[in-house]
C-alpha cells in the first residue's frame, strides 16, 4: 500500500539532499579558493550558505509538522529524527565552508606557505567523505556509512601533522605567524567537516539499522545500542 | 514476578482456527497492550484470558493459562469463577440496566458474598476512586447507571470490575466508542491502575498502544508474531511484518 505519508518523508529527503547539494558546492569552493588562491570564490559560497540556511530552515519546519501531525513510528520515527540532526549538521557544514572562506581570503593577501599539496590532500578527502555520506544518506547505504566512520580518522591525522608543521614554522619564521594562523583555521574548519560528515554516517546507520553507533566506548557504561 | 503464563494456546470457531500456538508470559503491574488488523485474533485471546471465549457456540480453546499459578484451563476449574476473578471491560460501556451507580458497583461485593452495608459502602467509594469517578459521582449514587454520560459509564465499569480486587483487568477496545477527553481520562487511569492490577488492553488505536503499555503484542492472522517492550516496538520492531502494520503500509 503506498502512503500519502511516504511521498512527504520523499519530498523531506528531497529538500535535504538539495541542502546537501549546496554543502558540497560551498566546500567544494571553499577548498578550490585555498589551493588555487582565488579570492573571487568567496562570494559563490556566501551564496550556497543563504541556500543552506533557507533549507535548514524549511527542513525543520516539515520535521516538526510531520512529528506533529503524523505521529510517526518505528522507521519513519528515526528518519525524521535522523533528518533533524542531519539538518544540523549541514548547516553548520555550510558555515565552516564560509569560515574557511573568510580565513583563505585574509591568507591569500599574506605570505604562502608551502603547505599546498597537504591542503588539497586533506580537502579531498573531506570532500569525498561528505559526497559519500550524502550517497550514503540518499541510498540507505550502511555499509558506506560505516566505512566513512574510518576515515574520519585520516582526517584527524591530515589536521595534526598540518598544526605541527605550521606551529613549528611559526617558531622559526615570525613572519608567517598571520598566514599559519589563516592555515591552522582552515585546517580546523576541514577537520569539522569531516565530523560532520561522521554524524551524517552515524545518523544514516541509526535511521537504515536503529543501531545507535555513536561514543562506542561509551557502550560499556551504559550507552545504549 | 509473572502473573499470567500463556502457553500453546490455541483456539477455534468451529473448524476456523483463530489462535495459533500462543505462548507469552505477562508480569504483575505491567500494562500489555494487544495489536492487530482485525480479525487477527487480539480480542479472541483476550476472551481466553477469562475463559469467555469458550461462551461462543462452537468455539473451543485448547492449550493452558496460567493465573496467579493456576491454570484457569485444568479440568475442574469453573470458569464463573475465573470470570469473576478477572475483570472486564468492553467496547461500549455496559452499565447494569435498572441498577444504580452504587449497585453496579456492589453487584460484585454481592455475588462474592459481602452483605454488610458498611463494607459495601467502603468498597463502592474505593472503587470508584480507583477509577477516577467519585468525585462526579458522589452525590448521585441513588441515580441508574445508564443516566451517566458515555466516558462516565465507562469509567463506572472500570469500577465495577476493580471493585472486586481482579488480579488483573481485561479491555477489549475501551476507549473506541469516546471522544477524546474521555479516552484521555481513561489512559490516564490505566497509568494509575498498573501500581496495583495487570491491565491486558486491546486497541486499535496504535497510538494508545504506544502510549499506555509497557509491552506489545502484534498478532497477525492468529499468530503472535512480535511481543516486546513499547519503547522497541515503535521505535525497532525486530519484525518486518510489525514494522509495515505500525507504520500503516499494511496492505
Amino acid at each position: 500500500m503506498t502512503r500519502h505519508f511516504d511521498q512527504e518523508l520523499q519530498d523531506l529527503k528531497s529538500l535535504l539532499l538539495r541542502m546537501g547539494g549546496f554543502v558540497e558546492k560551498a566546500i567544494e569552493q571553499a577548498s578550490l579558493l585555498v589551493i588555487r588562491r582565488e579570492p573571487w570564490r568567496f562570494k559563490e559560497i556566501q551564496q550556497c550558505e543563504i541556500q543552506i540556511n533557507l533549507l535548514n530552515k524549511q527542513v525543520d519546519h516539515l520535521c516538526f509538522c510531520l512529528l506533529a501531525k503524523k505521529a510517526p513510528v518505528a522507521k519513519d520515527l528515526r528518519f525524521i529524527l535522523a533528518v533533524v540532526k542531519i539538518n544540523a549538521d549541514l548547516e553548520r557544514m555550510g558555515d565552516q565552508s564560509v569560515n574557511i572562506g573568510y580565513a583563505g581570503v585574509d591568507y591569500i593577501r599574506r605570505p604562502m606557505i608551502n603547505v599546498t599539496q597537504e591542503m588539497s590532500d586533506m580537502a579531498e578527502k573531506v570532500r569525498s567523505m561528505v559526497k559519500d555520506c550524502l550517497d550514503a544518506l540518499v541510498n540507505g547505504d550502511e555499509q558506506l556509512s560505516r566505512l566513512i566512520l574510518d576515515r574520519d580518522e585520516i582526517v584527524d591525522q591530515y589536521k595534526a601533522r598540518l598544526l605541527d608543521y605550521l606551529q613549528d614554522l611559526m617558531v622559526h619564521d615570525r613572519s608567517l605567524v598571520e598566514s599559519a594562523l589563516d592555515l591552522i583555521m582552515i585546517a580546523r574548519n576541514m577537520e569539522r567537516l569531516a565530523d560532520h560528515a561522521t554524524n551524517i554516517a552515524e545518523e544514516v546507520i541509526f535511521l537504515t539499522t536503529g543501531q545507535d553507533v555513536r561514543h562506542p566506548s561509551l557502550v560499556d557504561k551504559g550507552g545504549s545500542q | 514476578m509473572e502473573l499470567i503464563a500463556v502457553k500453546k494456546l490455541e483456539a477455534w470457531f468451529g473448524v476456523f482456527q483463530a489462535l495459533k500456538d500462543i505462548n507469552l508470559s505477562i508480569q504483575e503491574n505491567e500494562v500489555v497492550a494487544l495489536i492487530g488488523p482485525s480479525g487477527c485474533g487480539k480480542s479472541t485471546f483476550v476472551r481466553c484470558l477469562n475463559r469467555l471465549h469458550e461462551e461462543v457456540p462452537g468455539a473451543r480453546v485448547a492449550g493452558e493459562v496460567w493465573l496467579d499459578g493456576r491454570n484457569i484451563y485444568a479440568p475442574g476449574v469453573d470458569p464463573v469463577g475465573v470470570r469473576r476473578g478477572v475483570g472486564m471491560v468492553f467496547q461500549k460501556p455496559n452499565p447494569f440496566p435498572g441498577m444504580s451507580i452504587y449497585e453496579n458497583v456492589a453487584v460484585g461485593l454481592r455475588l462474592g458474598g459481602v452483605s454488610k452495608r458498611t463494607v459495601l459502602d467502603e468498597k463502592v467509594e474505593q472503587a470508584l476512586v480507583r477509577a477516577a469517578l467519585w468525585g462526579e459521582v458522589k452525590e448521585i449514587l441513588k441515580r441508574p447507571g445508564t443516566s451517566l454520560s458515555g466516558g462516565q459509564q465507562q469509567r463506572l465499569c472500570i469500577a465495577r470490575a476493580l471493585a472486586v480486587e481482579p488480579p488483573v483487568i481485561l479491555m477489549d477496545e475501551p476507549t473506541s466508542a469516546l471522544d477524546p477527553i474521555s479516552t484521555a481520562k481513561i489512559e490516564e487511569l490505566i497509568q494509575e491502575l498498573k501500581t496495583k492490577v495487570t491491565v491486558v488492553i486491546v486497541t486499535h488505536n496504535m497510538q494508545q498502544a504506544a502510549r499506555v503499555s509497557d509491552k506489545t503484542a502484534f498478532f497477525l492472522l492468529g499468530e503472535l508474531v512480535e511481543y516486546g517492550a513499547t519503547e522497541e516496538i515503535f521505535t525497532r520492531p525486530a519484525q518486518e511484518a510489525t514494522e509495515r502494520y505500525i507504520t500503516g503500509r499494511f496492505g
